[in-house]
C-alpha cells in the first residue's frame, strides 16, 4: 500500500513559565492511501498535538520542533515556510475541530465559508464555485441545499453545523482529512449519519483519514489501523482487530476495560488509579509504570522499544521481551482475546 | 423507592413566543422522580435535555405547567427564604467544567460559593474545614484548595463541580451531560464518585447524557425525549430490552460498541415521525404498555404494543 505520509521520530516541546512541557517524545507512524487511522488515548497525551504539527497550527512563540520529520509528498512538513504550508493546509491537508462554532464564522454566509478556500486553492470562477458549494452540501446531506446557502451557522442545529464544516474540509478533495473529534458533541444518531458520511465520501475520492476520538465505539466502527497514546509516545499501534482482540500494552488494556459493556451488572466500572504523567519531567522509564499492575523493575529504569506482534501490529512494553515473565492480562481483555486467531486464548470462532 | 421527590406536570418552556422564531424547546412533558433514584435522559441533540433540567431548577420560568418538589409547589415560590430553601436542595453539575467554574477564583472559594450564600459555616475555619472535607469527598486533597482550576485535568475539573454541588448539601442533582467531555477511564471514575456519593448521602439524581451505554449503567429508569416530547419511560433494562417507540430503537441501533466484528455487521434503523401516520386529533399520550413502561402512542399502537408483548412472552 502506498504511504501518503510519514511521521519520524517526532519531538515537540512547548516552552512555558513552568519549564519545558514535552508533549511529544519521540511518534513515529506512516498514513497509507485511503485508509483511517484511529489515535485514541488519555486526555493530554498529544493526540492533538499530533496532529496540529502535521498542519503547522502550533504556537509558534512557544511551539518547538526538536526532532524528526512529517514526510508528505517528498517534502518535509516541518521545515516548510508559511507560505507553502498554506497552499497545503485545506487543499491537500484539512481538519475538522471538535466544535463546529469555533471553526465557522458567525457574522459570514455558509456558502460563501464554502466557496472561499474554493476559490483560493482552485482555479474557477465565482459561479462554479457556487455550484461546487451547493453540490457539496448536498453530498453532505444537506436538504434545499440552494436555500440553504445564504443562511448563517447559528440556523443550523449542531449536527447540521458539523455537516458544513465538513463540507469546507472536503471543497478541494484533500488527500488527508484529519478529525479531531468531530462527533463528541452530536448525539448518535446523528454521529452514525456523520461518520458513514464519512465512510462514503472516503470511497468516492480516497482520502486518508486520521480520527481522533475517545469513544472507543466509534474507533471501532471508523478506522483500519488504530494507534493508542500514552505521555507523549504512540505505546501501541496495529489493525482495528489486533488492538480490539489482541492488546499488549497495559494502557490499552485499562482503557478498554474502563469501557461498561452493555450487558453489564451493577459492579464498579474500572478506572485506571492514578495521574496522568507530569511532561515536564517525563519518567525515566515506561511513562505508564506508575499506575500499572503489571510493571517490572526494568519499567522504572528503561523506556521500552517496540516489540513486534505481527506485521501490522506493534506495541511498547517490556513485558514482550522475551524474557519476560508470561501475565495474565485483565479479565475483560481475555474475553476480546478469546476471539482472536494468534492469541493464545483464542477458543476457536465463536458462530 | 415508591416515595416521589419531584412531580413534573405538563411541563412547557417556550422560546421567542409570538415570534417568527418560536422554539417549543420542552411542550408538555409529565415525569415524577423517585427519592434516591437516577433518571436517565436521552435524546437527539436539541431536543430539550438541558432546558428541561434547567426548567426544573428554575433557571427558567416555565411557560407553563408545574413541578412539585416533595409535594410543594417549586415555580409557585415567591418569598426569598423559600426559594433559597429550593435552591439549596437541587443543585445542578454542568456539561463544561472547564466554563463552569470561574477562572479567576481559587478552589477554596468556588467551592465555599454555595456555604457563603447559604451561610452554612459558623466562622473562617468552619468554612475551610467544609471545604476540606468536600475535597476529600470528591477524591481530591486540601493541597488543592489553593490552585486555580486551569491547572486540573478534565477529570479532576469535573470533581470540583461535584464538589461546589455538594456544598450545600443538596437532595436532588441534575448532572448535564457531566461526562461527555472526559476520556475513558476519567469517566469512569466521576460515575464510581456519583454512584457513591448516592450510595452514601441517599441521593437523587436527573442525569442527562448522549452516551446510551453509560446512561444504562448509572440510570435505574431512563426517559427518552424527541422534540420537545417525552415519547418513552422504563425501567433501563426494560428500555433496552423492550425499546417500543419507533423513535427509542432507532436510537439505540445507533449505539457505537466497541467491537469491531459488531460494527461490521450493524444495521441502523432510521426514523421517521411519518410512520405513526396519526389522524387529525387522535388521541396520542403516555400509556402504560407494562408495569412502569410507558410510551407516547395512540389507541391503535397501544394495542399493537400490547400484541407484540404478548406474542414474546
Ligand atoms: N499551547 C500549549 N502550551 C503548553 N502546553 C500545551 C499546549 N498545547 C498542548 N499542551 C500540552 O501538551 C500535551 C498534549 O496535549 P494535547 O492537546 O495533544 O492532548 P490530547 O491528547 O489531544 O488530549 P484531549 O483528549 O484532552 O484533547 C498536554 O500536556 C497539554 O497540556
Ligand atoms: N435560550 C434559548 N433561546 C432560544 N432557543 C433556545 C434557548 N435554549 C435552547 N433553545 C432551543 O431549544 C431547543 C432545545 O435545546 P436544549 O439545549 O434543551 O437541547 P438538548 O436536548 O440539551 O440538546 P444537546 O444534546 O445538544 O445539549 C433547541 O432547539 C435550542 O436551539
Ligand atoms: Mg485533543
Ligand atoms: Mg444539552
Amino acid at each position: 500500500m502506498e504511504k501518503i505520509l510519514q511521521v519520524k521520530d517526532l519531538e515537540l516541546s512547548f516552552h512555558t513559565y513552568g519549564g519545558e512541557v514535552k508533549a511529544i517524545r519521540g511518534v513515529n507512524f506512516d498514513l497509507y492511501k485511503g485508509e483511517t487511522l484511529a489515535i485514541v488515548g488519555e486526555s493530554g497525551s498529544g493526540k492533538s498535538v499530533t496532529t496540529k504539527s502535521i498542519m503547522r497550527l502550533l504556537p509558534e512563540e512557544s511551539a518547538e520542533f526538536k526532532n524528526g520529520e512529517i514526510l508528505f509528498g517528498g517534502r518535509d512538513l516541518t521545515k516548510l515556510s508559511d507560505k507553502e504550508m498554506q497552499k497545503i493546509r485545506g487543499k491537500d491537508i484539512s481538519m475538522i475541530f471538535q466544535d463546529p462554532m469555533t471553526s465557522l464564522n458567525p457574522t459570514m454566509p455558509v456558502g460563501r465559508q464554502i466557496t472561499e478556500p474554493i476559490l483560493k486553492h482552485q482555479n474557477i470562477n465565482k459561479d462554479e464555485a457556487k455550484k461546487l458549494a451547493i453540490d457539496l452540501l448536498r453530498l453532505v446531506g444537506m436538504p434545499k441545499p440552494e436555500l440553504r446557502m445564504k443562511q448563517y451557522p447559528h440556523q443550523f442545529s449542531g449536527g447540521q453545523r458539523q455537516r458544513i464544516v465538513i463540507a469546507i474540509a472536503l471543497a478541494c478533495n484533500p488527500q488527508i482529512l484529519i478529525a479531531d473529534e468531530p462527533t463528541t458533541a452530536l448525539d448518535v444518531t446523528i454521529q452514525a449519519q456523520i461518520l458513514e458520511l464519512m465512510k462514503d465520501l472516503q470511497k468516492k475520492i480516497d482520502t486518508s483519514i486520521i480520527f481522533i476520538t475517545h469513544d472507543l465505539g466509534v474507533v471501532a466502527n471508523v478506522a483500519d489501523r488504530v494507534a493508542v497514546m500514552y505521555g507523549g509516545k504512540i505505546v501501541e499501534i496495529g489493525t482495528v482487530d489486533e488492538i480490539f482482540y489482541n492488546p499488549q500494552h497495559p494502557y490499552t488494556w485499562g482503557l478498554l476495560s474502563s469501557m461498561p459493556s452493555m450487558d453489564a451488572e451493577d459492579a464498579k466500572l474500572y478506572a485506571i488509579p492514578g495521574t496522568p504523567p507530569d511532561l515536564l519531567n517525563p519518567p525515566k522509564g515506561d511513562a505508564f509504570a506508575l499506575r500499572s499492575e503489571y510493571a517490572m523493575k526494568i519499567d522504572m529504569e528503561q523506556p521500552p522499544p517496540f516489540f513486534k506482534v505481527s506485521d501490522t501490529h506493534m506495541a511498547a512494553t517490556w513485558l514482550l521481551h522475551p524474557e519476560a515473565p508470561a501475565v495474565e492480562p485483565p479479565e475483560m481483555v481475555i474475553e476480546r482475546m478469546k476471539k482472536f486467531p494468534g492469541s493464545r486464548y483464542y477458543e476457536g470462532s465463536a458462530n | 423507592m415508591a416515595e416521589k421527590l419531584l412531580e413534573i406536570k405538563n411541563l412547557k418552556q417556550h422560546f421567542n413566543v409570538g415570534k417568527a422564531n418560536e422554539v417549543k424547546a420542552v411542550d408538555g412533558i409529565s415525569f415524577d422522580i423517585y427519592k434516591g433514584e437516577t433518571l436517565g435522559l436521552v435524546g437527539e441533540s436539541g431536543c430539550g435535555k438541558s432546558t428541561t433540567g434547567r426548567s426544573i431548577i428554575r433557571l427558567y420560568d416555565a411557560t407553563d405547567g408545574e413541578v412539585l418538589y416533595e409535594g410543594e409547589s417549586v415555580h409557585g415560590k415567591k418569598n426569598k427564604k423559600d426559594l433559597k430553601k429550593f435552591n439549596r436542595k437541587m443543585q445542578m453539575i454542568f456539561q463544561d467544567p472547564y466554563a463552569s467554574l470561574n477562572q479567576r477564583m481559587k478552589v477554596m472559594d468556588i467551592i465555599a460559593e454555595g456555604i457563603d450564600i447559604h451561610g452554612l459555616a459558623k466562622d473562617a475555619s468552619d468554612r475551610k474545614r467544609m471545604v476540606y472535607d468536600l475535597l476529600e469527598t470528591v477524591g481530591l486533597n486540601k493541597e488543592h484548595a489553593n490552585r486555580y482550576p486551569h491547572e486540573f485535568s478534565g477529570g479532576q475539573r469535573q470533581r470540583l463541580g461535584i464538589a461546589r454541588a455538594l456544598a450545600v448539601d443538596p437532595d436532588f442533582i441534575i448532572a448535564d451531560e457531566p461526562i461527555s467531555a472526559l476520556d475513558v477511564s476519567i469517566q469512569a471514575q466521576v460515575v464510581n464518585l456519583l454512584k457513591e456519593l448516592q450510595e452514601e448521602k441517599g441521593l437523587t439524581y436527573l442525569f442527562i447524557a448522549h452516551d446510551l451505554s453509560m446512561v444504562k449503567y448509572i440510570s435505574d429508569r431512563i426517559g427518552v425525549m424527541y422534540f420537545g416530547k417525552l415519547v418513552e419511560l422504563a425501567p433501563a433494562d426494560e428500555l433496552y430490552e423492550n425499546p417500543m417507540h419507533p423513535y427509542t430503537q432507532s436510537l439505540l441501533s445507533a449505539i457505537p460498541l466497541p467491537d469491531p466484528n459488531y460494527e461490521r455487521n450493524r444495521t441502523r434503523k432510521a426514523y421517521d415521525p411519518a410512520v405513526h401516520n396519526y389522524a387529525d386529533g387522535e388521541d396520542v399520550k403516555m400509556r402504560e404498555v407494562s408495569p412502569n413502561h410507558f410510551v407516547d402512542c395512540s389507541e391503535k399502537e397501544f394495542a399493537e404494543i400490547q400484541e407484540h408483548l404478548a406474542a414474546k412472552k
